[in-house]
């Protein structure tokens, strides 16, 4: 068996054992409901900006756009402002189109040998997924706004309305629980199913599906099993949102097994390879325009260099190039 | 090689049971390129120098090694933010693994871009992240060992800086960067290949990687011109290092060596002469390639230094560059924040047509391709593309000018109006999804054949499939490197094959005044519908 995969595993099971018995003991309820949680946050909020501004701090030296298209040429070349931008405009659409559509993912191809031919079909499951993985979690996120709001907004409600709108009975199921779940089952398998795939993944690659997946799992546990007191739910979390907070009683423990590894989900983003959401903005293949022919780009450390210069050269061979008749500065 | 291509193909490397990190590179001969000499990295000026072989126990690494890698990467993280991002974000996906040409040629785990580049972030997270210093293994962290500055070697020279993964990376990961500090690192330690450092050190001596000295590089210019004088009866007396002329000519100094880089550049000086140009060629700037983006930024401006010193010096108004792929990634990407700004250079104009170049407003240099094509679309070459009706034609786009330019449909115009049999080959392996031929970033030398074969498997498998389904039997290209790579790979893979470049095909085509009746091609062979043909009828 795979150290990676049974080391996330076991993790992702012990965090949530601890968070199960410090919920069931009403002394621990408060470091579980609220202590961590604010440190949670703060280390998320603290760790993804400190990531940044390490980014931000080095600079760009050399303008290294990975051109997809037809450059900016001659008029009447048809010039693909999107895949190769010469412009800002060019630029935050490609970024767009990438962040909100997955643009690279979308070429994605498979090749395969067969007999003296390789071929290249398109492969699109990984960017479904993926896609299905990234929405669903973020109208999991948003809806759970609805704890924190008082009144729940509109666009809250409305998306909640969505997202149950395929289902009819009580408790209404909401997609996008079930579709992260179904998601992150996908990308779990794909990636032990891949055995190259599974070859150079890390701990670092199944631990976060673990957790989201244990995440998502208790979550639905509670809605549609357990039918957890939300009202408790919401008295707890509003506590935290308004800096005024208790411990409801009726709180079950898997409530406290959820919030911690959501709180863990937190402290682990700025840190792994999650960062890639904000990553991505960072791009210099992707977030720059193809235009250092028509505006030069500047670097800040462009180190002055000693080079062979025409002087030096002529003084090398100024007798064998006077002989073969070729211009020289000095004639001797 | 004593592999057939039909061994070749069948491509059979199992998962190794071990972790990846504990799977040492295999150095055998064949299986790496050779060291550079001592005494051309003192040339260079390069620390560590020293003569010894990577099949060696012992690689003679300096006494502070693990130190002099440790601040060469902190530096270097500090100084590209591309390197810090792309250690950070990669999810390993596995989106971007067979998309590489040597994963693909060689099912080697390691020649998947995103493990190649893991090779760099498992000492990345050791030495700069605090949950890789905790974690260790089990956080992707390892520490740095000989072993794995053997493995850098081996993979960082696996890599063509082809740019092919970035394109399919969802972040835009460019394996080729990464390749490109791994190659700076190591060189921190005197490790380099014979076959980059070689042409690096000429190219500061002569002008040329090749080594051409200045007499002998207008005695070859010279030649041509005598075989286009029996070819079209037209005597071309082209100038060198002339003060004045309106345009300087760089090209990579290969079109000056060898075949069938030769005919492209004598396409160039037919072209010329016919419309008139004034313009003159450089002995010392007489290498547009520069093999410095193969080893370290600080090479690749020194080099790239002589073309806006030369052009300065003979008061040129722009520069005007021929058919390469690394050489205008350098252009396009590095040369003007390099070695710019050229105020002393004008804003391209052709100066037959009127067009002004906005694309090179600030560089100052223009691509061939672009050059041609507008002359074509201004009617100012009278082509008779039947001369080249025996040739079926196909177009390789060469990584750089495609990836890190987008250089695409101008060529393919000149090569429509050159040539009547034009085919594409499939849509996954041209345009900015073209595959490598196998050879690029200095890796094109002898003793690493079968890596280069197998490296070149999808773009030869491409032709194949063109040459079998429409006859095609000329892959056109306009790099330097493809047009000394593409014919071994094209004799093993699809004989029948030839290569040639777009300006040679150009040259065919171009009814020149005053010139006499052809009856031969630019390689000295008979004419389509001449004698040679004739006799067979
Ligand atoms: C990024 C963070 C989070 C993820 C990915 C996540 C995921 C989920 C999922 C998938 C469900 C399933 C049911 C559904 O679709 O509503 C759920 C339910 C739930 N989550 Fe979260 N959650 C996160 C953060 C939180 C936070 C911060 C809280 C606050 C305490 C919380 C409390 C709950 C509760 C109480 C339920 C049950 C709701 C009900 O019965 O309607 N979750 N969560
Ligand atoms: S495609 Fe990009 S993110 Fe995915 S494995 Fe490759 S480099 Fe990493
Ligand atoms: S740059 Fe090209 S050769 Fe290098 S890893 Fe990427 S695809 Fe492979």
């Amino acid at each position: 068996m795979n150290v990676n995969i049974v080391l996330s595993l076991v993790a992702v099971v012990v965090l949530g054992a601890l968070a199960f018995l410090g919920g069931s003991a009403p002394a621990l309820q408060g470091v579980f409901g609220i202590l961590i949680p604010y440190i949670a946050f703060v280390m998320f909020l603290g760790g993804f900006i400190w990531r940044i501004m390490k980014w931000a701090k080095s600079p760009v030296p050399f303008r290294i756009p990975t051109t997809c298209g037809q450059q900016k040429s001659l008029s009447w070349i048809k010039h693909d402002k999107i895949e190769n931008p010469t412009t800002g405009i060019g630029v935050v659409i490609r970024m767009a189109l990438e962040i909100l559509t997955f643009r690279s993912l979308f070429r994605n191809t498979k090749a395969k040998i067969i007999g003296d031919r390789i071929s290249y079909e398109l492969e699109l499951w990984l960017w479904l997924f993926a896609l299905v993985f990234h929405y669903s979690f973020l109208a999991v996120l948003v809806r759970h706004m609805r704890f924190f709001l008082e009144p729940v907004p509109v666009c809250i409600t409305f998306l909640e309305a969505v997202d149950g709108f395929f289902q009819i009975g009580l408790p209404i199921v909401l997609m996008s629980g079930v579709l992260l779940f179904a998601a992150v089952a996908f990308l779990f398998l794909r990636r032990i199913a891949t055995p190259t795939l599974r070859y150079a993944s890390l701990a670092a690659d199944y631990f976060p599906l673990f957790l989201i997946m244990t995440i998502a799992g208790t979550g639905m546990y509670m809605r549609y099993f357990l039918r957890v007191d939300v009202v408790a739910v919401k008295e707890l979390t509003m506590g935290l949102a308004t800096l005024h907070p208790s411990i409801p009683a009726n709180i079950d423990p898997f409530l406290f097994v959820h919030l911690f590894l959501v709180c863990v989900l937190f402290v682990y983003f700025p840190f792994s390879k999650l960062m890639h959401a904000g990553g991505i903005f960072f791009s210099p293949t992707r977030n720059m325009a193809n235009n250092s022919r028509i505006k030069r780009h500047i670097n800040p450390w462009n180190p002055d260099l000693p080079f062979v210069t025409y002087e030096k050269y002529e003084n090398a061979f100024r007798e064998k190039m006077i002989e073969a008749g070729i211009p020289v500065e000095k004639e001797s | 090689m004593d592999i057939k291509p039909e061994e070749m193909i069948k491509i059979h490397n199992p998962i190794p049971k071990k972790s990846w990190m504990d799977t040492p590179p295999d150095l055998s001969e064949g299986k790496f390129c050779y060291p550079a000499k001592a005494k051309t990295m003192e040339y260079l000026g390069i620390p560590n120098a020293r003569d010894w072989s990577p099949a060696d126990e012992d690689w003679k690494l300096p006494e502070n090694w693990q130190q002099i890698i440790h601040e060469g990467f902190k530096d270097r993280l500090d100084k590209y933010r591309s390197l810090k991002v792309f250690m950070d974000i990669c999810v390993r996906c596995g989106a971007c693994a067979d998309k590489c040409h040597f994963f693909i040629g060689s099912g080697d785990p390691k020649n998947m871009p995103f493990l190649r580049a893991e090779l760099l972030r498992s000492i990345y997270r050791n030495d700069f992240t605090a949950l890789g210093k905790l974690l260790g293994k089990i956080g992707g962290a390892r520490k740095i060992t000989p072993t794995v500055i053997k493995e850098w070697f081996s993979y960082f020279y696996q890599c063509t800086e082809c740019r092919r993964c970035s394109v399919f990376c969802p972040y835009g990961i460019d394996t080729a960067e990464v390749t490109m500090m791994g190659r700076e690192l190591l060189s921190l330690l005197g490790i380099n290949i014979n076959w980059i450092s070689d042409p690096v050190a000429n190219c500061s001596k002569t002008g040329n990687h090749l080594g051409i000295q200045p007499q002998n590089f207008k005695e070859i210019v010279e030649f041509f011109c005598e075989d286009i004088e029996e070819i079209s009866g037209i005597k071309i007396n082209p100038s060198f290092n002339r003060k004045g002329a309106e345009i300087l000519f760089v090209t990579p100094s290969g079109d000056a060596f060898a075949d069938p880089g030769t005919y492209t550049f004598m396409g160039y000086l037919m072209l010329f002469e016919h419309i008139g140009l004034d313009y003159t060629l450089s002995t010392y700037a007489s290498e547009g390639g520069n093999f410095g983006l193969f080893t370290s930024s600080d090479q690749m401006k020194k080099l790239n230094a002589k073309m806006y010193h030369e052009a300065e010096r003979l008061g040129v108004k722009y520069i005007l560059g021929g058919e390469c792929g690394h050489m205008w990634r350098v252009v396009n990407q590095y040369m003007g924040t390099m070695n710019g700004p050229a105020n002393f250079l004008e804003v391209p104009k052709n100066p037959i047509t009127g067009t002004v170049f906005e694309n090179s407003a600030s560089t100052k240099m223009v691509h061939i391709a672009e050059f041609t094509a507008d002359l074509i679309k201004h009617n100012k070459l009278k082509l008779d593309p039947s001369r080249n009706d025996h040739l079926n034609v196909t177009w390789h786009d060469s990584c750089n000018p495609a990836r890190a330019m987008g250089i695409l449909d101008e060529p393919r115009y000149v090569l429509k109006s050159v040539c009547n049999n034009f085919h594409e080959m499939p849509v996954n392996t041209i345009r900015e999804q073209t595959f490598c031929c196998g050879s690029g970033a200095g890796l094109n030398t002898e003793e690493i054949m079968e890596q280069r074969l197998r490296g070149g498997l999808p773009r030869a498998n491409a032709v194949k499939y063109v040459h079998e389904k429409y006859g095609v039997n000329s892959l056109a290209c306009m790099c330097a490197i493809d047009r000394a790579a593409l014919p071994p790979l094209m004799d093993y893979w699809v004989p029948g094959v030839d290569v040639t470049g777009l300006h040679e095909l150009v040259g065919n085509a171009l009814v020149m005044d005053g010139e006499k009746e052809r009856t031969l091609n630019l390689r000295l062979e008979d004419l389509p519908g001449a004698e040679g043909d004739s006799d067979e009828r």
